[in-house]
């Protein structure tokens, strides 16, 4: 597989990871109460270390020198290529776990077969990251159950964040250019066969927790392709800040 | 938080073989969430291999108005303790 179209494939996978975990962070302090902080940090820290490893690989293809840093930082709007379910905001507590469960049931379907790559880095980092990932779904599918089969205001705001999230899904599935050639290679992992494991695991979730499925939603995508919704460039000025106001600064 | 949830105990084991100790406490609504809150806020550098969580109200505490009597009396009952034996240099961890 040619490295340039390598470079952005693992870039497909990471950018999720940095800007998940970014929300996440936003968090730090602000949790709905210690325990719950903590545990949301704690799933922020663990999608750092992965793209950590995912950055480093990034960076020795790019050569010249280039650091996971500058892969995570210095990167305009249009180059970051996480799909758009990642980057919606922490509107209240009901979209925080939202969001974290409809990615993390994707992203550990995605880690399952990312393990068999033929690339041994990704298979490397995808075996080191199954755990964590089975952990964050068990978290996100608990608190789903907690808040949809609670009170009658918990299951409102669940169901209301549901319904305003899942028009994001569909993007998980569908393939860029980047993503069909990793999956010739196989470098990559087969996106729209996990479809049907998703539909499932989701479901039954949601079931459990009385909550629905939009019916006929219209779809959201273009975050693969770097076109982003109108909450990216917020978040990426929060993000870039140090490194734009101190270049090369670390620590 | 209008409503506060319940406070738990969380026991840790740090090593297989070695017994529970108690590590701290913790609000949360019910067994599955202390359990997971535990393992978040207790164990995420790697401090344990397994974790027991119970609700604070279950634990009946001495009082410590009582301390007089329910632990002076062992005081002076030295016989109690078996230090009037002489161990060999060999026998250690007694």
């Amino acid at each position: 597989m040619e490295q340039q179209h390598l470079y952005n494939y693992i870039l497909g996978i990471a950018d999720n990871n940095l800007i998940l975990g970014q929300r996440l962070g936003e968090l730090c302090g602000h949790g709905p109460n210690l325990e719950t902080d903590i545990a949301l940090t704690n799933i922020a820290l663990d999608l750092f270390g992965q793209v950590r490893s995912y950055y480093q690989y990034a960076a020795q293809i790019l050569g010249e020198g280039a650091t996971e840093d500058d892969v995570a930082f210095l990167r305009k709007e249009r180059e970051y290529r996480n799909v758009l379910l990642v980057e919606q905001p922490n509107t209240h507590f009901g979209y925080v776990i939202g969001r974290q469960f409809l990615f993390d049931v994707f992203h550990y379907l995605f880690i399952e077969q990312l393990q068999h790559s033929n690339d041994e880095t990704l298979s490397a980092i995808a075996k080191k990251a199954i755990k964590e990932v089975s952990y964050h779904k068990r978290f996100s599918g608990d608190w789903i159950k907690r808040l949809g089969d609670g009170t009658k205001e918990s299951q409102a705001k669940m169901q209301e964040a549901i319904d305003a999230l899942w028009p994001y899904t569909q993007e998980l599935f569908e393939m860029n250019a980047f993503e069909k050639e990793a999956l010739e290679n196989q470098v990559g992992v087969n996106l729209p066969e996990l479809k049907e494991a998703y539909d499932e695991q989701v479901g039954q979730v949601l079931q459990e927790a009385t909550l629905k499925i939009p019916e006929n939603p219209y779809f959201h995508k273009g975050g693969k392709e770097g076109i982003h919704t109108e909450h990216m460039g917020y978040l990426l000025s929060d993000l870039q800040y140090m490194q734009r106001t101190y270049p090369n600064m670390n620590w | 938080m209008r409503k506060e949830w319940p406070l738990w105990e969380v026991f840790v084991r740090s090593k297989n073989g070695l017994e529970h100790r108690h590590f701290g406490s913790l609000h949360a609504a019910d067994a599955e969430m202390a359990l997971e809150n535990a393992r978040d806020v207790y164990t995420r550098r790697n401090e344990g291999v397994s974790i027991w969580v119970v609700e604070s109200k279950h634990i009946t505490a001495s009082n410590p108005a009582d301390n007089g009597e329910m632990f002076e009396p062992a005081q002076s009952k030295v016989y109690r303790h078996p230090t009037f034996y002489n161990l060999p240099d060999e026998v250690k961890h007694m």
